[in-house]
């Protein structure tokens, strides 16, 4: 069984970095929402073509002082979170561009 | 005299507010004198304006008399609605109409809506604060309702010149963000003057017991600052907007939040 996840950007976000974080507006429920260093990097990676997995292990791990497998959950956690406001969408194959602007999430 | 029609008569006035003369046409010339009145001091001499409206006094909409305000944007158009009024504004004709009930204050409403979408385009905005030039510079005190921006407005000295006790009109101009008075008022009840000047800062007001100063920065100074720029629009794009321009603002303008004591001494640190 492939359970690679996937993570997109939406489409219906705006999203700038000031610092060392980035802050993301949710377009359509005009919520403001801030990432931290580590989250930043993840969703600057949120390409919907990297899996997850992927880039805690090439991005985090090799950057931040963090077992994988507790990288890995932290990022599922976050991800799920973001997707919950729309901000991303998650998919268990890689994420065309349709389904990242229509703010998909399966 | 021949083709000239006198105060009494006239069916349309021009209010400029932040530079754009929006004409105001209305077949009853009591409500134009009234509209005058309300915008002493914003209404140009001249007769060019870059937006038309057509205002048809009628009853309020009783359908949609919730005191909830929608605008959305349809078919090229912005169409706005509360209770007291229904509006539409073609930008690409730069006409529009609106229909409200003989109160100003409907009219005070759509404007403040027209102007946001129109400034948001240019990375301008409104937002709530008060606002005063002083040796040239304008400050803006900026809170919610009860923060104290009508406070600063009736304590600043002599030497500082009021735009507004409650809604700031900032635009970019030249590459400068510039603070315009407005006749948008709050409790202080009195339109600001017609001037303009580069900002200087923004303070984020609190009351306390004593009078400091505190820089807010990064992602804190761009969420104190959305707290509080006036968007009604819910459309994704203008949202983007909004957000660009507050994150741009405060990459090139100082917020602070300035805590103070409702007395004249903290006009001492606004320099």
């Amino acid at each position: 069984m492939n359970s690679k996840r996937y993570v997109a950007r939406s489409t219906a976000i705006a999203a700038r970095v000031l610092g060392d974080e980035t802050m993301v507006m949710s377009a359509v429920s005009s919520t403001l929402f801030t990432l931290d260093e580590v989250a930043t990097v993840i969703w600057e990676s949120a390409d919907g073509v990297t899996p997850l997995e992927d880039i805690v292990a090439d991005k985090i791990c090799t950057k931040f002082d963090v077992a994988p497998e507790v990288a890995l959950r932290d990022a599922e956690k976050l991800v799920e979170g973001l997707a919950e406001h729309g901000l991303v969408v998650l998919a268990d194959k890689p994420i065309t561009e349709s389904k990242i602007s229509h703010g998909e999430n399966r | 005299m021949p083709g000239v029609m006198t105060a009494a008569q006239r069916t349309d006035v021009v209010v400029e507010i932040g530079g754009v003369p929006i004409r105001l046409r209305s077949g009853n010339p009591a409500f134009i004198r009234l509209v005058q009145d309300r915008y002493a001091g914003y209404v140009s001499s001249s007769d060019e304006a870059s937006f038309d409206f057509e205002i048809e006094l009628t009853q309020p909409d009783t359908e949609a008399d919730d005191g909830h305000l929608r605008v959305t944007w349809d078919s090229g158009r912005w169409l706005m609605r509360r209770g007291d009024f229904r509006a539409e504004l073609n930008p690409s004709t730069a006409r529009g109409w609106i229909q409200q009930t003989v109160n100003p204050y409907a009219l005070d409403s759509v404007l403040r809506i027209v102007h946001t979408l129109l400034l948001a385009r240019k990375g301008g905005f409104l937002i709530h604060s008060a606002s005063a030039i002083r040796n040239g510079r304008a400050f803006l005190f900026s809170g919610v309702s009860g923060a104290g921006k009508t406070t600063m407005a009736r304590l600043a000295p002599p030497d500082a010149a009021l735009l507004t006790d409650e809604i700031s009109y900032v635009t970019l101009q030249d590459g400068q963000y510039t603070a315009i008075g407005t006749p948008f008022f709050g409790e202080l009840a009195r339109v600001g003057e017609n001037l303009r000047a580069p900002i200087e800062c923004v303070y984020l007001l609190a009351k306390g017991i004593e009078n400091k100063i505190e820089p807010v920065v990064g992602a804190d100074a761009v969420r104190g600052l959305l707290g509080n720029i006036l968007f009604f629009a819910q459309e994704p794009e203008s949202v983007k907007l909004v957000f660009d321009a507050a994150v741009e603002f405060v990459k090139r303008v100082p917020i602070r939040r300035l805590t103070f004591v409702p007395d004249a001494r903290v006009w001492e640190l606004i320099v």
